[in-house]
């Protein structure tokens, strides 16, 4: 089977001043239709940055994108058009997606009417049933709803020419508590219903362990880890996968506590540039961490950037 | 301690639909309340466009007819505003010329606003080396004090009404450009623009559709305002001599006509066209503040 | 009792009744959690435990007091002298907190001779900044906000709030706009400081993990009041109310959560959406 989209040396540099910033380092990736991957990492990881490299809403520094095997790594925004009915993004802040003086109804069907689809109405009113919303709504602006209700429009308007693929970025971050569940709730409920794949960009580990079957840990622009999601987050590999993991409030004793993995403090001094990113702030760092790490595979389908992963025979 | 048990509901408030606001008329009159600038200015303009749509539809006396035996008469029972030194109804005059002087303003304000978004648009969206091109042009019209280079304009064009109205709307542009530049770079990074571009939006579609309504709001109010300095422009080109020339009882020209008189006791010549020069920056002013005071409370 | 204690409070904003009859008890050397939605009344009600209502606020009904003393009454809910008294808060947004154009340690100095320090105002200061985990104090001390990371600049925060040895530190969302790892040290750093100073904390925060990870009793708040209120164990293994048990129902998601029963794998996602059972 061939992937969805795949992702290949996949760079983006900033320049900001003087510096250089390299928001995405080398990445690979490949997404198979129908799977849900998630990507967790920090602030400052790069996640969002590759979403938009991914759906193309910036132009890679270097390296490749593919969808469906063509490559639109270098294609204009017009060459585009048949990639944008299928891949969508779903932004983190609806009100800021969403143009603050368009109608609902008029958000959603501008899609339709930019493709030149015929019957426009009856699909705006199958993808507001679907995605739970109110007829009523329609002809509200973003900012007269909540915020579950705005990030349903946004995904609305997203799914409404029947996309292949959802990049998602933190999804759930600008709504509040009690809809956040609903709403991950639609978003499984769509992917089952529709087929669809999903990209799901989280810094919240809970989130992605319950929506992602595959998971990839990024740090500093850098792949840190990759594999199922189980595995991932039950026996990780890469020592700050584990610090992650280890951070997650328990509500276990509080000794339990006393052993857990942390991080050196960051200094306010220069970030290093060469070896491996993590190493400064490494409580398990090694003389050797100065050099690039090398991709463990700690079983297969399942690998991590760090010196200190071990190849195993399965899951433990 | 109270456990509140009663009245929570599993469901969703989060899908609760919002009753409907009150009805229009009610809405206008909370408007007037909060926003003091719009009923200042609203009647103020009303009555300047009013008394000028007057003036010219049926003044009380013909502005430009002479009458050399009622010359230089003081301000009394026939002619409210007195009769300049050729006989002529300074009323009728006023309200004649301050239509001319409305629609000026308005029609420079409207072009400048036009040109002047529309390059700001194109400029700051595309950027790049139009963007440089556009902004250094803007720069060296913009190193000219907005008068004298009317002024210089309308000299080189020639004095007729539409030359006058060209040069006072070429100082004005940059300005509205560089407001809308500013505001089309802002827009330009946000989500939304984004978003449209991920549905499939051509370029020129994400610019007309979703920058441009977003971006234009600062550029309203400062349109609304130019709208009163025109008519100060354009009537100070007038009194210079430069641009509209008499017989046009254009309120720049009445001050012009009437200032040799004003030593001599013959205020009202000056004075009354003076008055509705103010009059009418005045109630473009009180607009434009309360445009200011609804773009303002739209960000928030 | 020392410690702090909120009695019957009720506030008012304009017509609206904003917080109902909440009763709180913060103990020294305890940690109590408060746990709500984000307009449930969480950061009123600490606000006000510090005379820092919004103007538009007023307490109509009830008392806080703070070390037996009474703080706030109707009538008296806004006065500077609750601050610095014994009671401390800080906030969601530490870059906000901060004033951004002054170096970090002028801005705990302030705090420090607002107190009545004025003897060797910097050695403290430092100290203060080694005592919230800050390496190299009296280099970070001479930084700007804005050249501090979001987990440092809560550190600095949280130097401030210390800074005036209070009775009770409220730390409202303290670790909401921040990263997951530095979040656990942050919580790491205020049990440190509880336990070495005996201080009280009333921990408030819209995510039951944290809450239930670090406090030894919960006050559960829904559109203004106290609706539930227990041991984080009673809390979390038999919640009352509806909406705690939502809460609660959340907490099943995490890898691993001691005290609640397994789940089993039919909550990890299949790969084929056809074989995924339901939503």
């Amino acid at each position: 089977m061939r992937p969805l989209i795949e992702v290949r040396g996949l760079r983006k540099d900033y320049r900001r001043g003087g510096d250089v910033l390299h928001a995405v380092d080398g990445i690979d990736l490949a997404l198979m239709p129908g799977e849900s991957v998630g990507i967790i990492g920090e602030s400052g990881a790069g996640k969002s940055t590759l979403a938009r490299c991914i759906t193309r809403l910036e132009r890679p520094t270097s390296g490749s994108v593919f969808f469906q095997g063509t490559d639109v790594t270098g294609l204009s925004d017009r060459a585009l058009r048949r990639f944008r009915r299928e891949v969508q993004p779903v932004f983190q802040d609806p009100l800021a997606a969403l143009n603050p003086r368009w109608t609902v109804r008029r958000l959603i069907t501008e899609p339709l009417k930019i493709h030149g689809e015929r019957g426009a109405e009856r699909r705006v009113d199958e993808v507001l049933r679907d995605v739970g919303l109110a007829e009523e709504l329609m002809a509200r602006r973003p900012r007269d709803l909540s915020g579950g209700q705005r990030q349903r429009v946004a995904i609305a308007r997203a799914i409404v020419l029947r996309p292949s693929v959802l990049v998602l970025d933190e999804p759930t971050a600008s709504v509040d508590m009690s809809a956040r569940r609903a709403l991950l709730t639609l978003l499984k409920r769509l992917r089952s219903a529709h087929g669809l794949t999903y990209l799901y960009i989280s810094h919240d580990i809970r989130t992605i362990e319950e929506t992602c079957s595959r998971t990839i840990v990024m740090y500093r622009g850098r792949l840190a880890e990759e594999g199922p999601t189980t595995e991932v987050l039950d026996s990780p590999g890469h020592v700050y996968t584990q610090i992650l993991m280890s951070s997650i409030p328990r509500i276990d004793n509080a000794t339990a506590r006393q052993g857990r993995l942390r991080a050196r403090p960051a200094s306010g001094q220069q970030l290093p540039d060469t070896g491996c990113l993590f190493a400064h702030r490494c409580p398990r760092a090694l003389p050797e961490c100065a050099a690039d790490p090398p991709v463990v595979q700690v079983t297969p389908g399942h690998r991590a950037a760090c010196v200190l992963a071990e190849r195993t025979s399965g899951p433990q | 301690m109270a456990l509140a048990g009663a009245g929570f509901d599993a469901g969703r408030p989060d899908d609760a639909v919002p009753a409907d606001g009150p009805g229009r008329s009610a809405r206008l009159r909370g408007e007037l309340r909060r926003h003091p600038s719009l009923l200042v200015g609203g009647v103020l303009a009303a009555a300047t466009v009013i008394v000028a749509i007057a003036g010219h539809v049926a003044p009380p006396d013909n502005p430009l007819a002479i009458n050399p035996g009622h010359a230089l008469a003081p301000p009394g029972p026939g002619h409210w505003f007195g009769t300049d030194q050729f006989g002529r109804d300074v009323f009728s005059r006023v309200l004649y010329g301050l239509g001319i002087d409305v629609v000026i303003g308005l029609t420079v304000a409207a072009l400048a606003f036009a040109v002047g978004s529309a390059a700001g648009l194109v400029s700051g969206y595309l950027g790049g080396w139009i963007d440089d091109i556009v902004m250094r042009v803007v720069d060296i019209v913009m190193s000219f004090p907005p008068f004298l280079l009317a002024l210089a304009i309308a000299v080189v064009l020639g004095n007729t009404v539409r030359n006058v109205i060209i040069a006072v709307t070429i100082a004005y542009v940059p300005y509205i450009l560089r407001l809308t530049r500013g505001s089309v770079l802002t827009a330009r990074g946000a989500d939304y623009v984004l978003g449209a571009r991920a549905v499939g939006a051509s370029r020129s579609r994400v610019m007309t559709l979703h920058v441009l309504p977003n971006a234009v709001g600062p550029s309203v109010v400062q349109a609304t305002l130019m709208a009163g300095w025109a008519i100060l422009d354009v009537s100070g080109l007038s009194f210079l001599g430069v641009g509209i020339q008499p017989p046009s009882p254009e309120l720049g020209v009445q001050v012009a006509q009437g200032a040799p008189y004003i030593t001599s006791g013959q205020w009202w010549i000056s004075v009354f066209p003076g008055l509705a020069i103010i009059l009418a920056v005045l109630a473009f002013n009180f607009l434009g503040d309360y445009a200011d005071d609804r773009l303002r409370g739209q960000g928030s | 009792m020392p410690g702090l204690e909120i009695d019957g409070l009720c506030i008012s904003i304009g017509d609206h009744d904003v917080v109902h009859a909440v009763d709180l008890q913060v103990k020294p050397g305890t940690c109590v959690g408060l746990v709500g939605a984000s307009g449930s009344g969480k950061s009123l009600t600490a606000l006000a435990s510090l005379g820092l209502l919004p103007r538009a606020a007023r307490v109509t009904a009830g008392r806080i007091l703070l070390g037996g003393d009474e703080t706030v009454t109707p009538g008296r809910d806004r006065t500077a002298a609750v601050r610095g008294s014994g009671i401390a808060m800080i906030f969601q947004s530490p870059r906000a907190a901060l004033n951004p154009v002054l170096r970090v340690g002028h801005q705990v100095a302030r705090v420090l001779r607002r107190k009545g320090q004025h003897d060797d105002l910097k050695q403290r200061c430092i100290e203060l900044l080694g005592a919230v985990g800050l390496l190299e104090p009296d280099k970070v001390a001479r930084l700007y906000p804005h050249e501090l990371s979001g987990g440092m600049c809560q550190r600095i925060m949280i130097a401030m709030g210390i800074a005036v040895e209070p009775q009770i530190l409220i730390a409202d969302e303290p670790t909401t706009a921040l990263d997951v790892t530095v979040q656990a040290d942050i919580l790491d750093l205020l049990e440190d400081l509880r336990s070495r100073t005996g201080m009280g904390m009333l921990l408030i925060s819209h995510d039951m993990s944290v809450v239930a990870e670090r406090c030894e009793s919960i006050s559960v708040m829904w559109q203004g009041a106290i609706v539930e209120v227990g041991t984080s164990a009673t809390v979390i293994n038999s919640p009352r109310h509806p909406f705690t048990a939502e809460l609660v129902r959340d907490l099943a998601h995490l890898p691993e959560t001691g005290g609640l029963p397994a789940q089993s794998s039919s909550t990890r996602p299949a790969d084929d959406p056809a074989r995924e059972a339901g939503g």
